[in-house]
């Protein structure tokens, strides 16, 4: 029942999701629509640490670390092949199989959550460093200069095997906004597989999980791989809204923006990081038009807040509240009810027989509210 | 021979400047069990004190070795009753908390100073010349002063009283308390002398690295690195994982060229924890400081 209901719910904001892409490039104007594809990458990225985390319970603090490789992989290989449609394959390969070496490290050595986190983290910082070298003409993977500081121009999308046909921003953001929809299902249709549900339960009790016979270090891996693969495709999605790929999708300004989509959009939701991320996209272009508070001071005190004060997140702290707000109505009715047979029952010894009839009714009523 | 000469001590240099980043991190890694992602900051905060300080016409000495640890011991202090208390035994919160700490360090910096370089201060002393090669005296100076603070931290913890009972309190916390021993006090120290370390170590670099708001990302990496690699023993986790990924990077960047020297750094250290997950004194030396 509750399951059904569930599935109702996730096709439900897929529908929304499709709803939005076909009306909004119609209302929308052009700079909006291009601004928004940048904010749906992002929306995948945070989809994808949803996953590991929310599901899967890895503390992973490099997501981005994935979503640049895809950036850069996508680059490289459409600038080396002349074309978008391979590329794109390329860019999710990459970037799973550098989750797949970084996992089994971290997995098959038993890293613990905590330096796990740490380590991810530090990947991602090393990359930055790393990438920002490279200027000059002695870096370059084929024909793509890898461009240092200054980064690499994405050759745009173009459609599948024609490279002639380059998308326009309208199209791709069609392009994005298809992927977010189908990447939201395909993360909801796996948390719902018995893989995603093994998942959970190692996430609750790894040893539990452990002792049943799973191996643990696999279904980690494989979720972690997985995770990796949709932030590679969400920094395809990138570097095709903004234009162009720099080191700067490895830092920690990045890094720190991914876990607070998930902290403040809740762990343990898929949607809920969607809307964090594209909440907080905007507001933190708004901070940009003003100079009065530093963008880092603000998401450095909304990140505090939310672990002191609201630790599970939006989404979740609002279902919580729904669900208490429902139990004490329902509480409350019955009360009602019950008070009411209380006092027709005391209206005097002839109405005993009154009082017993209205005493079924208000305990059918009460049975058909549960 | 000059040339080995030379070279070796750019290694040292390498190796103590990775001790020196790391070692207040590690103190409050291996003492408390909470991992400091604002770290980065500290460094960075002691880094402004001395660059401040100098400008305002303090002694250069002075503002490196009195009033950065000064001041960020006390920032660190302030934090540690303010957020760090609420979190312990909650590692991951620690670790998300601090990081926004970190971003919130960086904006306010930012918005007193400015995004771009501070006015930087040279690095005080002059150049050696080791036969036919040059050497900054400074950096001599520093690998010094890296030593005398590992030997002071060491003296600290085996032979006074305050780190008999703060290595009592780490080992057993409710024991300590049942015999007297105030855990809460115990840990606001040392975490500001975990912060008094790093806003040393901050200060001392300042001359040398010059100061930004997001200097911080530069050394987060390579103290994490060097932190979880030497495991949580604090002296020797930190020596023993300094001198062997300094080592590595200095050899590699020797041999090849800077890029690839931190590539070597981080390939080593991911190998050395598939092998010791918990780090070189989770597997040797484990009864060591």
């Amino acid at each position: 029942m509750t399951l059904a209901r569930d599935v109702r719910g996730s096709l439900a904001i897929a529908a929304i999701g499709v709803l939005f892409m076909l009306i909004a490039p119609s209302v929308l104007e052009l700079f909006t629509i291009i601004n928004l594809t940048t904010a749906i990458a992002l929306a995948v990225l945070a989809l994808s640490l949803a996953l590991i985390w929310g599901y899967g319970g890895i503390l992973c603090f490099g997501q981005n670390a994935f979503f640049g490789i895809g950036a850069y992989a996508y680059t490289i290989a459409a600038i080396n092949f002349g074309g978008s449609s391979w590329a794109i394959l390329v860019a999710i390969a990459v970037a799973v199989a550098f989750a797949i070496i970084i996992g089994y490290v971290m997995f098959y050595g038993r890293v613990s959550d905590v330096y796990l986190a740490v380590i991810t983290l530090t990947v991602s910082l090393i990359l930055y460093s790393l990438i920002r070298r490279t200027s000059g003409p002695d870096y370059k993977i084929g024909k793509s200069l890898l461009g240092g500081f200054n980064g690499i121009t994405s050759p745009p999308l173009n459609l599948p095997w024609d490279s002639s046909f380059i998308l326009f921003p309208e199209h791709v953001f069609y392009v994005a906004m298809g992927a977010l929809v189908l990447a939201y299902l395909f993360t909801s249709w796996l948390t719902r597989t018995h893989f995603g549900r093994v998942c959970v339960s190692i996430r609750e009790n790894e040893l539990r999980a452990e002792l049943l016979g799973y191996d643990v270090r696999l279904y980690k891996l494989a979720i972690f791989a997985v995770g990796a693969g949709i932030a590679g495709l969400a920094g395809v999605l990138f570097c095709n809204g903004v234009g162009r790929v720099t080191p700067d999708v490895f830092n920690l300004y990045n890094a720190a923006l991914t876990i607070i989509w998930v902290i403040v959009g809740g762990r343990g939701t898929l949607i809920g990081p969607i809307l964090g991320a594209f909440g907080l996209f905007y507001l933190t272009s708004a901070l940009g038009t003003q100079s009065t508070f530093n963008n880092n001071l603000v998401l450095g005190i909304i990140l505090v807040v939310f672990v002191l004060l609201v630790p599970k997140g939006v989404i979740p702290t609002l279902a919580d509240l729904m669900t208490a707000r429902r139990n004490r109505r329902a509480l409350r009715a019955r009360e009602r009810r019950m008070r009411m047979r209380r006092a027709r029952g005391g209206g005097g010894q002839n109405a005993g027989s009154g009082a017993g009839r209205a005493g079924n009714d208000a305990g059918a009523g009460a049975r058909a509210a549960e | 021979m000059d040339l080995v000469a030379a070279v070796g001590l750019q290694i040292l240099y390498g190796i103590a400047n990775l001790a020196l980043i790391s070692l207040g991190l590690a103190i409050i890694f291996g003492m408390m069990r909470v991992i400091n992602l604002a770290h980065g900051e500290f460094l960075m905060l002691g880094g402004y004190t001395v660059v401040v300080a100098a400008n305002a016409g303090v002694n250069i000495w002075i503002a490196m070795l009195v009033l950065a640890p000064l001041v960020v011991g006390t920032i660190g202090v302030v934090v540690e009753r303010l957020l760090i208390r609420w979190l312990y035994g909650r590692m991951i919160d620690t670790l998300l908390a601090t990081w926004g700490l970190s971003l919130l360090f960086i904006g306010l910096v930012t918005s007193i100073f400015g995004a771009s370089t501070a006015t930087t201060i040279s690095p005080p002393l002059g150049v050696i010349s080791i036969g036919e090669y040059t050497s900054s005296a400074y950096e001599l100076l520093l690998i010094g002063i890296t030593v005398a603070l590992g030997i002071a931290v060491f003296l600290a913890l085996r032979m006074t009283n305050l780190g008999l009972v703060a290595r009592g309190t780490m080992q057993n916390a409710e024991m300590a308390s049942a015999l007297g021993v105030s855990t809460s006090r115990i840990y606001m120290i040392t975490f500001g002398v975990g912060a008094a370390i790093t806003g040393l170590a901050g200060g001392l670099l300042a001359p040398v690295t010059g100061v930004l708001p997001t200097i911080g990302a530069v050394y987060i990496a390579k103290a994490f690195i060097t932190v979880i690699s030497g495991g949580a023993a604090i002296l020797a986790g930190t020596a023993s994982a300094s001198v062997l990924l300094g080592g590595v990077n200095g050899v590699a960047a020797f041999l090849t060229g800077p890029t690839i020297g931190e590539v070597a750094l981080l390939v080593t250290a991911i190998v050395l924890l598939r092998l010791m997950p918990r780090g070189i004194t989770g597997g040797i030396f484990r009864k060591s400081l």
